[in-house]
Parts: structure tokens; sequence; C-alpha cells
């Protein structure tokens, strides 16, 4: 390298400094902080103790930590099978010729655009047992008792997978620009082929949007595994028989309400290696079914 | 040139990058000659203008330190993370539950040496409430509103269901009886729609459950924040105020079974279908501001909720009586306290402690009292102290607080974690998810794991914790 070149890079780095810089402090010393936090008995108030692997290891006794986990991955497998498949069915009727259609695009896109925190509030009178929205409409159809979304341990993860699936209107957007991005040739071909609706659907349309409907699983799996502000909003203390503990918010509790940020930070080590795990799974399992370059 | 200026440029970003943060902490210390305090507090509304107005005059007394009030929520997660960041105010109102955790951690001054150069000390405070300030041998806080609790309840409720006003349950049998007699439930009888109290049901009413329930007696369960001190009430201990908990001791089983029982004597689906009408305590939708539950508990604050939710309320208030044997001669009560601390690393601790001392000066913490309606923790009273504050019931809570059956949580650093377990083992007996043995076998278990961490902790560095106050003590 010649002085000159030297010189650049310098200036470079120079100029660069001040994303470098606030990298290094705000993300790559966090990261690493709790890397070494999660080895050591921390309170945050006083000097870290090391421990070695005690955080990991209390973690296998902690009937909370895994019933936090357990929560996390059955609201995530119902939440997010269902939220796809509903943001699709949206996608494709807004994909038709309707009369209105931004207006109903801009409806459905709205509710994503409310924040957590309102919408927990929302929900919880919607989900209310006696006088909730939702189990009016029930009782009006004639079901004698309704289920108990916010008292009924087995019906507290239904419920906030409705919160979920409400708030899909992103996911509908970015289904619905692939949807348009479908190669008009191909329906078509399939169409003078005499391809009924449905056969286009399962095999012109849907292969030509999966690479967009695998992104929205991934993101949906990562996001899902880290719920947290609906449900710290609707439930206190994990709601009934903790059905509603989420590993983000026992993870919260621990870090600022037990103090205990060097478990915390054990239990976010672990989450990360959760979310790396099942991403790896899922583009595993989904390889064969994701179709790149349809043009 | 160019690349001198380049760098120059580069450089000056670097620089206006980290001047950002620090420019966070930077100095408001002395306007004119006055050291500024800053003080954190929880309260807000009202509360927080008796604060104010105290401070004003503070302010205006002397010329040489100025108090500066900032409502924080939630405080101790705030003050905490100030605290480790080195970064506390000079003066923090916390709760008495906090103390032992914040001092066990390293995160309060402790006041001794200071107190004993004010005069201060035991012989100031109601006892059970010095007790609260204290933890380890040493004093970390001093009480500004101390509170306790009792029942409440309502007397037009109690009229119009034959009850005497006047006369509000003195055993735990009465209560149990008054609650089924005021308890008011809705069904059809010879295709008539009918509303009549809950004894009036016949056995084949109760059991067929086709019942909704539009007034209660009483609900244990509908204590607010109180739901874990329960076990009080029956003798419970807690805590062997060495290295065992005590969540399934007799007294919280007792009280655990009595939450079944009455679960199971009105009918879960049915006190599931009233409490979905409402909202949680002290808020407008709760059942006893709405005039549909007759009795509950709760401290001298609610009559700030009543005034302002249902002012036409006709209330009153007596000791809520402990189960038979536990305390038959002295009235019992759970007491609690807002407190001031001074955090470790606050710039002005000398100047803070000063206001501190002024907060305790009986005519500045009665006009406090008086203005947040609620009573003082010193043991001297002015004789016209009950007829100056707006409340009518502060004689009897001032009375009350001072009772040989006043009982604090215990002087546990974890207990916060406790109560979360306790209401959460609750809920489960409450909706008949588990028994009450179940229930505080898994809260014993739990907690006893966590206190043996915390006590792990405390084990290595106790010694060195506490040398560390013995020299934090000539601050």
């Amino acid at each position: 390298m010649s002085t000159g070149e030297q010189k650049h890079l310098w200036t470079a780095l120079a100029f660069v400094s001040p994303w470098l810089v606030g990298f290094a402090v705000f993300t790559i010393y966090p990261i690493a902080a709790s890397l070494y936090y999660s080895f050591c008995d921390y309170d945050v108030l006083s000097r870290p103790l090391w421990v070695g692997l005690l955080n990991y290891r209390d973690m296998v006794t902690d009937d909370v930590y895994w019933k936090s986990l357990s929560n996390t991955l059955v609201f995530s497998a119902i939440s997010l099978p269902l939220g796809l498949c509903f943001a699709l069915a949206l996608a494709l009727l807004l994909n038709r010729p309707v009369a209105s259609r931004g207006l109903f695009r801009a409806i459905f896109y709205l509710p994503s655009l409310v924040p957590a925190v309102a919408a927990g509030a929302v929900w919880l009178w919607i989900l209310n047992t006696r006088n909730g929205l939702i189990n009016e409409a029930l009782t009006w159809l004639g079901i004698h008792r309704p289920p108990q979304w916010l008292d009924d341990p087995n019906w507290t993860k239904p419920g906030l997978a409705l919160v979920a699936i409400w708030g899909c209107g992103n996911t509908v957007v970015i289904l619905l620009a692939a949807l348009q991005g479908v190669p008009r040739a191909l329906l078509e071909a399939a169409t003078i082929d005499g391809a009924s609706a449905w056969r286009r659907l399962w095999h012109v349309v849907l292969p030509a949007i999966s690479p967009v409907i695998y992104f929205n699983f991934i993101v949906g799996v990562i996001g899902a595994l880290q719920t947290f502000a609906t449900v710290f909003v609707m439930f206190t203390n994990g709601g009934p028989d903790r059905s509603a503990e989420f590993y983000a918010v026992y993870l919260y509790e621990n870090a600022f309400e037990f103090r205990q940020m060097g478990y915390a930070c054990a239990m976010a080590w672990v989450l990360f290696l959760l979310t790396l795990a099942l991403t790896w799974l899922a583009s595993r399992t989904t390889r064969g079914f994701v179709h790149y370059s349809v043009d | 040139m160019v690349g001198a200026l380049n760098l120059a440029g580069a450089a000056f970003l670097s620089l206006l990058l980290l001047a950002v943060p620090s420019g966070c902490t930077a100095k408001t210390d002395t306007p004119g000659e006055r050291v500024i305090v800053n003080y954190w507090e929880k309260w807000a509304g009202f509360e927080a203008e008796a604060m104010q107005s105290i401070i004003d005059d503070f302010n205006r007394s002397q010329n040489r330190i100025e108090v500066r009030f900032l409502t924080i929520s939630p405080i101790d997660v705030k003050l905490m993370l100030a605290a480790s960041g080195g970064n506390p105010p000079d003066l923090a109102g916390l709760w008495e539950y906090s103390i032992p955790d914040f001092a066990e951690k390293g995160a309060l001054l402790p006041l001794d040496d200071e107190l004993a150069n004010a005069g201060l000390g035991a012989d100031h405070y109601v006892p059970v409430y010095w007790e609260l300030c204290r933890h380890r041998g040493f004093t970390w806080a001093l009480p500004s509103t101390p509170g306790c609790v009792a029942l409440f309840y309502n007397k037009r409720l109690f009229r119009e269901v034959g009850l005497d006003p006047d006369r509000p349950p003195r055993t735990f049998a009465e209560v149990e009886a008054m609650s089924r007699r005021l308890t008011r439930v809705e069904l059809e009888r010879n295709g008539r729609r009918v509303r009549v109290s809950f004894d009036e049901l016949t056995a084949a009413e109760r059991k067929s459950g086709r019942y909704t329930i539009v007034q209660v007696g009483h609900l244990p369960y509908d204590a607010g924040m109180f739901v874990s001190a329960w076990g009080f009430w029956f003798g419970a201990k807690y805590y062997d105020g060495d290295r065992r908990i005590l969540a399934d001791d007799a007294g919280n089983l007792a009280a655990f079974r009595w939450l079944r029982d009455t679960m199971t004597t009105y009918g879960v689906d049915q006190l599931k279908d009233f409490n979905a009408s409402f909202g949680q305590s002290q808020t407008a939708q709760s059942p006893f501001l709405a005039g549909k539950a007759a009795m509950v508990m709760q401290g001298p604050w609610l009559l700030n909720f009543i005034e302002k939710y249902s002012p036409d309320l006709e209330w009153g208030v007596a000791p809520f009586p402990a189960a038979p044997g536990v305390s038959d001669h002295a009235p019992m009560t759970l007491v609690v306290s807002d407190m001031l601390v001074i955090p470790r690393g606050a710039k002005h601790p000398h100047e803070a402690f000063e206001f501190l001392r002024y907060t305790q000066r009986q005519d500045v913490a009665e006009k406090l009292a008086i203005l947040q309606r609620k009573f003082t923790a010193l043991r001297e009273v002015s004789p016209d102290f009950a007829a100056r504050n707006p409340n009518p019931a502060i004689g009897f809570f001032t009375a009350l607080s001072r009772s040989p059956g006043a009982r604090a949580v215990p002087r546990l650093s974890i207990w916060r974690d406790y109560d979360i377990e306790m209401t959460v083992a609750a809920m489960n007996v409450r909706y008949l998810i588990k028994t009450p043995e179940q229930a505080l076998a898994e809260v014993q278990k739990r907690i006893q794991w966590r206190f043996d961490r915390v006590r792990r902790r405390w084990d290595l560095v106790g010694s060195e914790r506490i040398a560390e106050w013995r020299e934090d003590e000539h601050w």
C-alpha cells in the first residue's frame, strides 16, 4: 500500500469512525458483556461474581423457565401458521379487482400501526369473558359458555394468537406485493392449459411467491420467540397458572424485577441459540418448497 | 490540504459523537449559590403536589439548598439503573419492601451516623415503622408517609340486607356470615326473575349453579396488592429469620383454604362472571367503589379514590378480624410505608439528608400526611392532627398502626419475588387449578431456591459488604 493509499485509508476510517465507535460501544460491547455476565452472579448494582455454568445449570431446574419456553413455542406454533394463512388469504382477496380495493388494504393494514401496548389494552376488553366483543358474538351464535380467554390457562395462548393474527397487516402488504409480481405469462399459460383457480394458486402462485412466504415465516419465527409487549400488558405475573408467561417476559422479569441480570443474560444467550437453531431448521425443512427465479 | 481538511472533519464528527452522551450528565448544579438536590419519587397527582408543597416550604426556609422533585415510574427499576450507572439522584422515594434488596446490593447509604448527629432515632418513631427502615443492623431509610390496612365496608349495603351499618364484623366467623348475607344473586324461580340473598338459595339452587351474582359481600382475592398477606390473619410466619422460607406453613395454608372455600361456596364460574364486569381495585371499575362489593381490605389512601370516583359512598372502617386464636385481643393489620433513601453515589448526600431531616419534623411530617390524607410514623402526634386531617378515619388508622397486632412483611431482599409467587399461587387456587397444598408447595420450592441463590451470594460477599457499610457510615 502506497503512502497516499494509506493516508486515504486513515481518512476513510476516520470518517466511518463515528459509526465504528457507536457499533463497538452500543452493540459489540453489550453483546460481549452479556456473554460474560451469563457466567456471573450479577445483580447490576454490585460487582459480578464468576459462577461458571451455574446460571445455565439453574435454568435446567427452573420450572418457570421451562414453562415460559413451552408457552412461547406453543404460541408460535399456533400463531405463526394461522397468521401466515390468514395473511395470505387476505392478500389474495385484496389482489382481486374489487371496488374500493385501496380502502380495504388500508383497513387491514391499520392494526399493524397500533402500538403493542394500546393493542393489549384494547384486546383486554375484546377478550373479556362476560362483556367482550368476541364472547358476545359467540353467545349470540348460541355458544352457552364461550371461552374464558383471560382466565382459563387453556385459552390464554389462543387468545394471544388472535391478537397476533389481528396485527398481520405488514405480512399482508409484503405478500400482496409478491402476488403482484407473479408473472402474468405463467398464469395465462396455466389458464390456457385448463388449470382451475385452485390449481393456478397451488402450482403457479404459491411457488412463485414462496421466497416471500419463506421470508415471512423466518421473520415470524424470530418475532414470535421474542413476543413481549402485548403479553406484558395483558397479563400480570404470567396470567392464570403462568400460562401466558413468555420467554421474553420472564427474561425481563429476571433482569429488572428480580435483579438476576446474570441469569437473564444466560437466558438471552439460550434464546439466541434457540432462534438460530430454529431458523436453521426452518430453512432446511422448507428448502424443497422455496423456488427462486421463476421468470 | 484537502486531506487535512477531511481528517479534521472526521475528527470533528467523532468528537461530536463522543460529546453527545457526555452531555447527558453535564452538571447543572448550582444556579446562584444553591446546591441542587435531585429527588426522585414514585408519586404523581395530588400526592406529588403534596410533597411539592413541602419542598417549596423547605426551599423558601433557607438559601443554600434547592430540592427539585421529579416523578419517576417505575422508580425501583429506574433507580437501580441510575445507581448502577453511577448517576443516581440525591434522594429517592422507595417502598418499604425494597429497602433490604437495595441495601444488600450496595445501592444505598447507611444513615446511622447522620441520624445520631441529628438526634434522630428509634425513640422518634412507632417501633414497627422504625424496623422497616432497618436491615442487617443499619438504618437505610426514613418513612415519608406510612399506611396500614383495614376492612372498609359499605353502610348502605349493610342497611339494605338488614344489618346494622354501625356494627361491622368483629370475628372472622362474622365476616363470613355477613358476606353470605350481603352476596346477592339473580335467578329464575317459578318462571320469574328474582333477586335474593345467597343465604336464601336452596341447596338445589346452589348445586345447579343457575344464578348470577350481582353483588358480593367480601372476596379475599379483591385485596389489591395484599393478597399474599392474608396469612398474617391466620398466624403465618413467612420466614424463619435465618435460612428457611415458610411459605407452606399452617397459617398460609389456612388462608389459601379460606380462599378456595370462598370460590367453591359462591361458584368459580359465577364469581368469574361477576368479576369480568369490573376492573382493578382503586379504579372507578372496582366492585367496592362501584357499590357492588360490601367489604374490601384497603388502606387510608382508599378515601382519596372514594372521593374521586364514588363521593356518595357511605363507608365505615374497622380492623379485619383475625382467625380464631391468632390475635384475639389486639386488632391486626399489615403496615406498609413510603420510604426516603439516599442512594450511594449521590452527589450531595449531606444536603439531601438536610431535607430528609426536615421532612421528619413533626409539623412537616403532619403537613405532608394531612395533604396526602394519611398519618405519620412518628411517635408524637399533635392533639389536633386528626381534626385537621380531612380523612375522617385517620384517628382509627393512627391507632391501628400502633396496635400490637400490627405486622410487616419479612425483611427479605427477595420479598418482591415472594409476593409475586404467592399472588400466582393465590390465582391458581382461586381458579381451582391447584389445591392450596400444591400451590404453596410450589411457592416454597421456588422461593427457597431463589433465597438459596441470594444466600450463596451473601455468604461470599456479606463480610465485604458490611465492611463497606461501616466505611460508608461516615460520609
